[in-house]
């Protein structure tokens, strides 16, 4: 599989426009994790000689403040930091557990598959603000509990994708022929099956990140999530909402990170399933 | 003192469920591979030839049921567990298939392919698995092995894809390849190639060899015996020689006629068959070929012919055509 990924890579590498979306993202990656620092002010101080001051270079408020006088550089990039931890790490669980679940699903088959897939049913028939809701009175607020709830629903439209793939590549003479090798069903799943679920799960999963974010900025704003003082785009722009014709810059900075997160997200993702398939050459 | 034969398949019959009950697809087979002879199967479609071998290696499909015995190396294979077909299965007993398009995975180089029969079914090492794949390359006679082994399938040719599909079965010596319809997807200058390669290779590695195909002409060119399958019953088991020279079935009769010649006359129309072969859930008492056949008589639509003659010779005919 090492020849496989580099090859990718190399793929990968002749596509300028995901290459640049990478390089972009990556550097809002590692901003959002160093750049506090080069900044004076913190995300949780009150400036109030600075109350909703626009961007400038004044007192190093470089992306102005809040209504309460908070930097914005700082406290943008400290949302940023959550939302995308957030993103990757839900986006992470529904890859693990909604490869393996549908493709077990789709290749064994029968009843296997009717049992595994009436439980994605039920699962996502559970009214997901009440099952929010439940969870965050049995345990408490807090970003732990975010990753479980949204990790814990986001795999099912996974798995519902991959077990449709793997019903198609289930039928292709490749299977036959690997059993017909004599290798075992779970060899075939990993090596035969899996791998070829890569384009849609790809750009399923660059889907899924943003979706998240957004998710987790509308559970934020009911309360549920991320709470002040601190921070996550969600709640950033639901702040900059309000204020959005006196001080349209407390939208419009976490507003355009967001999107350029999530149009980075897209573009890359589009360049990697194109990397990914070996055929497109 | 008897040897176990390579493989000794028993009274097989495949039925598929159906709405209107089994729709039988073979029937009471049975055939007997010993050593390393090489063996023809001939049929028209539908005629059960696939179905048999398929049965043989446990991959039918879940609508259908196979009964009797397939006896390979002595171990019955008939309704054995995955794990132990798996023992089998491209090892001892490895299969080609009828289209090298679809049957290699497309996102692995055929090195990787290769190397992975080994790992499996022999724990070799990941450097002496690709070094033994690439031997293998050279014997099927890939021209360039050691770049072969880092293409994609869809890199290859249909022919080159062949080949791999050969060196794949026959990475871990087996005793036994079958090639189900091994050149039907190719075109026919490469057909010639991949059945000499088939017929160089079984006396290279001293493999039994049974190959299936609707083409009675392909089927000679590397078949020492050969059975003709009508219906999904064998009608005639014989030398492949003395088939060629006085079949004495009808059916192989006809086959033999629609076979065109390069050395004959030249024809204006090749004779084709009359009729169509009937579908399995149709198949009156008595002799299934009777419908088409000129030699029929009341006798032959009544009496189902048995499989009789010689140990190296039967035909399943009342009237067998006479020499």
């Amino acid at each position: 599989m090492s020849g496989f990924w580099q090859d990718a890579t190399e793929r990968l590498r002749a596509n300028p426009t995901a290459v640049a979306a990478l390089l972009l993202m990556s550097l809002v990656m590692l901003l959002s994790i160093v750049g506090p620092w080069f900044s004076p002010n913190s995300a949780e101080a009150l400036d109030w000689t600075q109350v909703a001051s626009s961007p400038g270079l004044q007192h190093a408020h470089w992306f102005g403040t809040d209504r309460l006088g908070r930097d914005l550089f700082v406290r943008t990039l400290a949302g940023t930091r959550v939302s995308l931890a957030i993103g990757l790490v839900a986006t992470l669980v529904s890859l693990v557990v909604g490869i393996s679940y549908g493709a077990i699903a789709g290749y064994v088959g029968g009843r296997t598959d009717h049992l595994m897939m009436r439980l994605i049913e039920i699962l996502s028939g559970l009214p997901l603000i009440f099952f929010v809701i439940f969870l965050t009175v049995i345990f408490g607020r807090g970003p732990a509990l975010l990753f479980f709830t949204i990790g814990a629903i986001g795999w099912l439209t996974m798995a519902r994708i991959v077990r449709g793939q793997t019903l198609s590549i289930r039928q292709r003479e490749f299977i036959e022929a690997a059993i017909a090798s004599g290798a075992g069903t779970p060899r075939i799943i990993v090596k035969h099956v899996i791998p070829n679920l890569i384009g849609p799960v790809i750009v399923y999963a660059t889907l899924t990140v943003p979706q998240i974010i957004l998710f987790e900025s509308f559970l934020s704003f009911l309360g549920l999530g991320i709470q002040e003082p601190r921070a996550s785009l969600g709640t950033l722009i639901a702040a900059g909402a309000g204020e959005m014709e006196a001080a349209p810059w407390i939208l419009l900075v976490p507003g355009g990170v967001l999107a350029a997160l999530l149009l980075c997200l897209n573009i890359f993702g589009d360049g990697l399933r194109d990397a990914l398939d070996v055929k497109e050459r | 003192m008897t040897t176990t034969p390579t493989l000794q398949i028993d009274n097989l019959s495949v039925n598929f469920a159906g709405r209107q009950g089994p729709i039988p697809a073979v029937r009471e087979v049975s055939l007997r591979v010993a050593g390393a002879e090489s063996i023809g199967v001939v049929g028209e479609s539908g005629s059960g030839k696939t179905q048999l071998f398929m049965a043989a290696m446990g991959l039918l499909a879940g609508n259908a049921t196979a009964s009797g015995s397939v006896r390979f190396e002595g171990q019955e294979l008939l309704g054995a567990s995955a794990p132990v077909l798996n023992r089998f299965r491209g090892s001892r007993l490895s299969m080609v298939f009828q289209d090298p398009m679809t049957s290699l995975t497309p996102h692995l180089r055929i090195g990787a392919q290769l190397a992975e029969v080994l790992l499996h079914h022999r724990d070799a090492t990941r450097t002496a698995a690709w070094s033994a794949a690439r031997d293998m390359l050279r014997r099927v006679r890939i021209a360039d092995p050691a770049h072969c082994l880092q293409q994609y399938p869809h890199q290859l040719s249909g022919g080159m894809r062949q080949r791999v599909m050969i060196a794949m079965s026959l990475l871990c010596n087996p005793a036994l390849v079958i090639a189900d319809e091994p050149t039907t997807a190719l075109d026919v200058t490469v057909q010639v190639q991949i059945l000499d390669l088939l017929r160089s290779l079984r006396s290279e590695f001293g493999m039994a060899l049974i190959l299936v195909s609707h083409d009675l002409t392909v089927v000679a060119r590397v078949a020492d015996r050969i059975l003709v399958m009508y219906a999904g019953r064998v009608v005639e088991a014989s030398p492949a020689a003395e088939l060629w020279r006085a079949p004495q079935h009808h059916y192989s009769a006809e086959l033999l006629k629609c076979a065109p010649s390069l050395s004959g006359p030249l024809l204006a129309r090749l004779p084709t068959l009359a009729g169509q072969a009937p579908r399995p859930e149709e198949v009156a008492a008595g002799c299934a070929f009777a419908p088409r056949c000129a030699a029929a008589t009341e006798k032959c639509r009544r009496e189902l012919p048995e499989l009789r003659g010689s140990a190296t010779r039967q035909v399943a005919c009342h009237y067998p055509v006479s020499p």
